[in-house]
């Protein structure tokens, strides 16, 4: 059974003192995203939110440690499971909570919702619904930027369930014959909604799968955030220096259950496993690091997360309060003159 | 005018919108090297160089989404499938990411991509290469549906194609690519969404696009010599509609047929007929025929394939019904 344990040894010596203020950053944004996920599951146990809703909680340093990888033109590209990936691109709170909400002000007027949020100013073009139908999207934005000689660089976020899809062969094919300046980042969670990946995958270590593209791969421990980084950055400068795509694996764990639907454990994994997981909370494992490191304390940290606290619920107000797209949009945007 | 064959007046729409902005692309397989298999790309990858004439490998899905993906970071792709047979496996793109994207943005991702290349029924090639996939496409908001029967169609439909902003499905007639026809030198634009009256005629008007736009002037000139007058609406584009040049042709004439080269179940026609019940019911003098392609997949026999498609005389039957004429045959 694949594990979370750090594939890769952890760097050696202490944190860099000149970056406190970044690292201190990612641990706020990684709060952000758990208060933010928490208020969001509240939501929608009261109706709030509507149809599918995947929470990202146990996940958060992927997104934390790879985004603050990439400069402000790189394309990025997700799943449905990208309400953390919004937020650390730099998507407000309350523009995302307000897309959950179906509301006018949301990222996408309301008319995409959990799965589909987009800020085309932010270079992060979508969440995508359809298992690994997002892979060849990323592959042409890289495409356009080494047709146009751009120093962009496209990421696509996926999860482990999506490697057994033909579009993720397909494209990363393309991307290693053409050089494509693309990084694949599969969020492997251990499972597909209930389909653990030992019962779908021929393989269990998916970053082998590269090896059949001659791609540049690489096993992350998805709940540090400063390995996820250190990894990502040196995806990044093989994409923008080298040209070539890269594969990460990056081991991770949803604490929470598929979607809102579904329980945290039951039939497809234990409660034991939960717990055992949740004991690499990727929140706690970087706040004690800092500690650790005297980059931060203890008090700082509890005052960083009620501000958190109160920013999540500004934006749950800010979605609330909102208002419903006129019907008129009914309409609208479904060809360019529309 | 010059005379050009419909595949050389879409290399010309190729060629000239490539030279005019350099963010058009060519991209499938064996549109390079190998000149396209059906040689509509001739001489483009020596013209255009290969960034620019893509050749890739047999992987659908995965070059309709780079297509896509290339559109959605400000690229105008056009994609070109070998033939709709095999753009099957790329539908998800199509339906899933290229019509959807505008909208589920909110407006902020558009898709200006152009996917091409042959459809429709061909010559014993058997029930997977002979086949009409519009009523597919046509059935999905945010996707356009082009589909040129002449020459000079084809080239102004292509060039407003690959200019327009959303994503377009662009089905050539894959009979049709040595038919020949006066063709404009340069810039030749026919605007998206027009139907076309190929003739004129009072008797009864016939619907039809792509292939069948041949056959419905075959059928009128065999109807012209019995004195019938037929006006022959060639769609041009399935998806929008153009119900306009439709319902005021059909209120002329009273009497309409439909013919298309794909399967009767829920087919273009099925739509036309739909339109023209609701919008002149008072006007006809008869209810409409459509004229399809048998509900059948289509075989490999000569004789069995002939009874499979639409042709002239198939036509004539179906005006003559209307008409309510009595024929011996
Ligand atoms: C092509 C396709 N098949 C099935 C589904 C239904 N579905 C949604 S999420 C999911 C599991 C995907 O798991 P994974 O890729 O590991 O991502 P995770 O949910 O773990 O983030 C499935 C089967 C889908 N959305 N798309
Ligand atoms: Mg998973």
């Amino acid at each position: 059974m694949a594990t979370t344990a750090p594939a890769r040894s952890r760097p050696r010596g202490g944190l860099d003192p000149a970056r406190a203020d970044v690292y201190r950053d990612w641990l706020r944004q990684m709060l952000l995203i758990r208060r933010f996920e928490e208020k969001a599951g509240e939501a929608y146990s009261l109706g709030k939110i509507g149809g599918f809703c995947h929470l990202y909680i146990g996940q958060e340093a992927v997104a934390v440690g790879s985004l603050a990888a990439l400069g402000p033109d790189d394309y990025i590209t997700c799943s449905y499971r990208e309400h953390g990936h919004a937020l650390a691109r730099g998507i407000t709170a309350q523009t995302v909570m307000a897309e959950l909400f179906g509301k006018a002000a949301g990222s996408s007027k309301g008319k995409g919702g959990s799965m589909h949020l987009f800020d085309a100013s932010l270079g992060f073009l979508g969440g995508h619904g359809i298992v690994g139908g997002h892979i060849p999207l990323a592959t042409g934005m890289a495409f356009a930027a080494k047709y146009r000689g751009t120093e962009q660089v496209a990421v696509c976020y996926f999860g482990e369930a999506a490697v057994n899809n033909g579009a993720f062969h397909e494209a990363l094919n393309m991307a290693a014959l053409w050089k494509l300046p693309v990084i694949y980042l599969c969020e492997n969670n251990r499972y597909g909604m209930g389909t653990a990946l030992e019962r779908a995958s021929a393989i269990y270590d998916i970053s082998e799968r590269a090896s059949s593209y001659d791609m540049a791969n690489e096993v992350v421990d998805g709940q540090d955030v400063l390995i996820m980084y250190a990894a990502m950055e040196r995806a990044v400068q093989r994409a923008r220096g080298d040209k070539v795509p890269t594969l990460l694996e990056v081991r991770t764990y949803r604490f929470m259950g598929h979607s809102m639907s579904d329980p945290i454990h039951g039939h497809y994994r234990t409660k034991e496993e939960v717990e055992d997981q949740r004991k690499r909370d990727p929140i706690s494992v970087w706040s004690q690091r800092l500690i650790a490191e005297g980059l931060t304390d203890e008090a700082a940290v509890k005052a960083l997360d009620k501000a958190i606290i109160g920013e999540v619920n500004d934006a749950y107000q800010f979605a609330d309060e909102a208002g419903d797209p006129e019907i008129e949009e009914l309409f609208k945007d479904v060809y360019a003159d529309s | 005018m010059a005379i050009v064959t419909y595949r050389d007046a879409l290399n010309q729409a190729l060629r000239e919108e490539m030279q005019r902005d350099a963010d058009v692309f060519l991209m499938g397989e064996e549109v390079g090297v190998y000149q396209g298999a059906y040689k509509v790309s001739r001489g483009l990858l020596d013209e255009f160089g290969p960034m620019r004439v893509v050749d890739t490998p047999i992987t659908e899905l995965g070059f309709a989404g780079v297509g896509v993906g290339a559109a959605m970071a400000g690229l105008r792709p056009v994609i070109e499938f070998m033939t709709w047979n095999f753009a099957l496996l790329a539908i998800d793109q199509l339906v899933n990411s290229a019509a959807k994207m505008r909208y589920m943005s909110g407006g902020q991702v558009g898709v200006p991509a152009v996917f091409r290349g042959p459809g429709g029924s061909a010559l014993q090639l058997a029930s997977q290469h002979s086949q009409a996939f519009e009523s597919y496409y046509a059935h999905i908001p945010g996707l356009k549906v082009v589909m040129p029967a002449t020459p000079a169609d084809a080239k102004g439909l292509l060039k407003s194609a690959i200019r327009d902003d959303d994503p377009i499905v662009f089905i050539e007639g894959e009979m049709l690519y040595n038919t020949k026809g006066e063709v404009p030198e340069g810039e030749h634009v026919v605007p998206l969404g027009l139907a076309d009256v190929k003739r004129s005629g009072g008797d009864v008007t016939i619907v039809c696009h792509s292939k069948t736009v041949s056959l419905a002037l075959k059928a009128a000139d065999e109807l012209a010599g019995e004195g019938i007058e037929a006006e022959v609406v060639d769609l041009r584009t399935v998806r929008p509609l153009d119900s306009e040049t439709i319902l005021s042709s059909v209120a002329r004439t009273h009497r309409c047929v439909v013919a298309e080269e794909g399967w009767p179940f829920a087919g273009i026609g099925a739509q036309v007929v739909d339109t023209v019940q609701r919008e002149v019911f008072d006007e006809l003098d008869a209810p409409v025929f459509r004229v399809t392609g048998a509900d059948v997949p289509m075989p490999y026999n000569k004789h069995l394939e002939r009874a499979a498609k639409v042709d002239a005389g198939k036509i004539v039957a179906a005006v003559n019904q209307v008409l309510y004429r009595e024929r011996d045959e």
